[in-house]
């Protein structure tokens, strides 16, 4: 388990250089750059703006002395936009609160999916089966960026409970993680939902239900952890979704969230930011993805590594 | 018509009106206990670097912070800000000014020349890398080209400290709106010390020293800016709001329903809907001109199609365009229908008569752009076929829709293609278009910000205009008694070979509480300060 673990990681490491070099690469591709303005600039200020932010040197000296800076200093750079600030900066203002949206809004579209999934699947066909189900079709159908503004009407503007957006205190929190959880939610709960209607019949829950254990029993020791397995390999790229943010979220409710800021700097081509935020992203997922693995192998007996 | 006229330049002393300063609160007016003014921005700011600033929504929060040579007031006009007035020579090329000895930084120590002196040659020089350095140039400020481009030292721009409260610069031609100019924020002085033991940081929460009626306390990127009062202020015991907040929003509906929700004072209202607005909340949408002007620019240069060489075909295309319903069906916010370049409410600046904008109706400028299109040797046969280029959103594809189609009617194809903002420009700078569209906001409020811009010699003229005749205008009217003669000249060679299509003049669309007062209603630079502002009680 554990030289597999290591080989991972190992792994992980040209993988993350690759990034950095094909959207290096296609970022300085896009056309327009950090100081392409409705105003031209002179060619001299131009000039020094590229000496300042060393976009004068060939690009393969640029990737060196950038993948340098982060190696040796963990320094990904100033941002090519906001002057005042450094990428690791405009991370670590952003990032937490990205990562507290994130993680609740994770853990509610867990709980609640899969209790739903489960209680559906565990009274097939009945009123509560087809309420979860439509529930869960309805949340997915309602994108975020149409429920943001319909939850900022109802709560702020008719009954006046919660602000319309801003990142003050866990009262700013609530609207945020209901726009980013609910579709999550929903698919869990299908997933969950179909997963386990099919644990259901497999011979071991006959076997268990045919030794007179309780039904509780049944679905909690014997079919959950089984069902769980597709719900598991979709929580992987979900959780990294999540906790990396949601644009939608950062417009709507105006939180200086990283997702934002990302986009931002895709727009801006703020290749500093851009580069970080992606290094993060991707950092982030080849991580989960191996959890995913690792509790893969905790769940399934049959996979071994 | 005239908002407001230009300061007495052939005057060597200038007066400037030495009226109330900050807020004039009249007698007789109860003030809401809560004193804070909180206002809408639309993305977050990229900097609190004067010299570094290069946005709308930077500008408003750093007028706050710090405070330049001259102020503006509601009508656009200019009063004292760190200087008290100002001596121009015989030539018009040395200007000195008489700064007020009670001007201090938030850290206590005393706002000198010497700090004006520091602030302007940071912005020329290459070390700071400045987007704005351009801006010293554009002031005519002495050797700013050369330090620009590396090739003199910063120590000689052409701007000296005399004493402690005496300034005085030397420009390289006469302008005569060159006080105007200094209300801009990139010539807002900073102080030296602060900048050289903080470097980058110096303008985080807490660290930043200004010199304006504010300091800043709070800044969190994307989500907000808090200013707070401060004693420091020359003229603090005259301001009356406690604090003022900046919301980032980035999506201009929510902006709307948060504002309607008492989070904000002070929102833009989202195209189209201000009519609605103004019916129901009369005493708050407010609709005031605003110094931009917005075109299709035609690529008349060599990489531009054959047919847009001539005059003829882009009068044919400005002819055709009904701007009337583009104001009034499409942006419905008190926006003007353009016939020309500058701006309809610039200071002394009125639009010269042109046969196409006075003389003629809509029907009628139909039928001519069809006589023009023919004469030019085009027709159903022979159908002109153009791209029209815009950069992503709503407003301008719905414009560049309706234009599409107007132009049809005259047997014109368009293709519109929609670019993201900055392949829209580098596609422009490059001259990888037909018709693109464009939109220029002056810098101050003259005519020439608007009409240098499209002389050969400008940079910013993408459609490679290039017409001797209005580069000699234009530079005649930089020392002419009376510019405005020469900007009508140049107006009407702009509507004889017409290498852009005026489409309309902006507004400012706004929700604004009732309770505010103090805010500009004639300053079409929308010049805003929080000194001036009080809140009403209810």
């Amino acid at each position: 388990m554990l030289s597999y673990i290591l080989k991972r990681l190992a792994i992980a490491i040209p993988t993350l250089l690759l990034l950095i070099i094909i959207s290096f690469v296609l970022m300085h591709s896009a056309p327009g750059g950090p100081f392409t303005a409705e105003r031209e600039l002179p060619p001299q200020v131009l000039a020094n703006l590229n000496e300042k932010y060393g976009l004068s040197d060939p690009l393969w000296m640029q990737v060196g002395n950038y993948v340098w800076g982060i190696v040796t200093a963990f320094d990904f750079g100033p941002s090519f936009v906001y002057k005042d600030r450094t990428v690791n900066e405009i991370i670590a203002q952003g990032f937490p609160i990205t990562l507290t949206y994130g993680l609740l809004s994770f853990a509610i579209a867990v709980l609640v999916g899969v209790s739903l999934g489960v209680a559906a699947a565990t009274r097939h066909n009945s009123p509560l089966d087809y309420a979860a189900v439509g529930v869960s079709i309805g949340a997915q159908v309602l994108p975020n960026f149409v429920m943001a503004p319909i939850l900022v009407l109802i709560f702020t503007l008719w009954l006046r409970w919660l602000p319309g957006g801003g990142w003050q205190g866990p009262e700013y929190w609530i609207m945020p993680v209901i726009a980013l959880s609910t579709s999550f939610m929903a698919s869990i709960a299908r997933i969950t939902r179909s997963s386990m209607l099919e644990v259901l019949t497999s011979n071991h829950i006959r076997t268990a239900r045919a030794k007179g254990l309780p039904e509780r029993k049944v679905i909690l020791r014997h079919a959950l952890k089984p069902a769980m397995l597709p719900v598991i390999s979709y929580l992987g790229p979900a959780f990294v979704a999540m906790i990396t943010g949601s644009v939608v979220v950062d417009i709507y409710f105006s939180t200086g969230g990283i997702g934002k800021a990302f986009v931002d700097s895709a727009l801006n081509r703020d290749y500093a930011v851009m580069m970080g935020v992606t290094i993060l992203v991707g950092a982030l997922t080849i991580f989960f993805n191996l959890v995913v693995d690792i509790l893969y192998g905790w769940i399934d007996p049959k996979i071994r590594y | 018509m005239k908002l407001r006229t230009t300061l007495a330049t052939s005057a060597l002393v200038l007066g400037l009106a030495l009226q109330a300063q900050a807020a004039d609160v009249p007698e007789g007016v109860t003030l809401a206990d809560d004193q804070t003014y909180t206002f809408w921005l639309l993305d977050a700011i990229k900097s609190m670097d004067p010299q570094l600033n290069t946005d709308v929504e930077g500008s408003d929060v750093l007028r706050n912070l710090f405070e330049g040579l001259y102020n503006e007031d509601g009508n656009g006009e200019l009063v004292p800000g760190v200087a008290l007035d100002h001596e121009v020579s015989e030539d018009g090329k040395t200007y000195t000014f008489n700064l007020r000895d009670d001007a201090k930084w938030s850290n206590g120590e005393p706002v000198t020349a010497g700090d004006f002196v520091y602030a302007w040659r940071r912005l020329a020089d290459p070390a700071t890398a400045s987007e704005y350095a351009w801006y010293m140039e554009l002031m005519q400020v002495e050797n700013a080209p050369e330090i620009i481009a590396g090739e003199m030292d910063p120590e000689e721009l052409g701007v000296r400290a005399v004493d402690d409260h005496t300034l005085e610069v030397k420009i390289s031609t006469p302008l005569p709106y060159f006080p105007q100019m200094l209300v801009h924020g990139s010539t807002f002085p900073v102080l030296q010390s602060v900048i050289e033991e903080n470097g980058d940081d110096w303008t985080d929460a807490g660290t930043l020293v200004g010199n304006g009626a504010y300091t800043l306390t709070e800044h969190q990127l994307g989500e907000r800016v808090v200013m707070e009062k401060t004693d420091t202020y020359w003229d603090a015991d005259n301001v009356v709001i406690e604090t003022l907040t900046a919301l980032t929003i980035n999506d201009i509906n929510q902006g709307l329903t948060r504002y309607l929700a008492g989070e904000l004072d002070r929102v833009d209202i989202p195209a189209g809907q201000y009519p609605r607005l103004a019916e129901e909340y009369p005493d708050q949408a407010v609709s005031t001109p605003y110094n931009c002007s917005y075109i299709y620019m035609l690529n008349v240069g060599e990489k531009g199609p054959e047919a847009l060489k001539d005059a003829r075909v882009r009068k044919a295309l400005a002819y055709a365009i009904d701007r009337d319903i583009i104001v009034e069906r499409i942006l419905q916010g008190g926006q003007k229908p353009a016939y020309n370049w500058t701006h309809w409410a610039i200071a002394d600046f009125e639009r010269p008569e042109v046969e196409w904008a006075d003389e003629m109706d809509q029907a009628q400028r139909i039928e001519k752009a069809k006589e023009l299109l023919e004469e030019a040797g085009y027709g159903p046969d022979n159908p002109v076929n153009l791209s029209l280029q815009y950069n992503t959103s709503e407003d301008h594809k719905k414009i560049a829709i309706a234009a599409s189609q107007m132009l049809k009617q005259i047997g014109v194809n368009i293709t519109l293609d929609n670019y993201e903002w900055k392949i829209h420009t580098d596609r422009m700078q490059n001259q990888d278009f037909d018709m693109a569209r464009y939109a220029w906001c002056g810098d101050y409020n003259e005519a020439s910000t608007y009409l240098d811009l499209m002389t050969s010699y400008s940079g910013h003229n993408n459609g490679e205009f290039f017409n001797d005749e209005y580069d000699q205008v234009m530079a005649d009217s930089k020392t002419a008694e009376n510019p405005l003669e020469m900007y009508q000249e140049a107006e009407r060679i702009l509507a004889e070979e017409m290498p852009i299509i005026p489409i309309y003049h902006y507004a400012n669309v706004d929700m604004i509480n009732a309770n505010i007062e103090g805010l500009p209603e004639n300053n079409v630079n929308n010049t805003w300060y929080g000194k001036d502002i009080y809140r009403t009680a209810e």
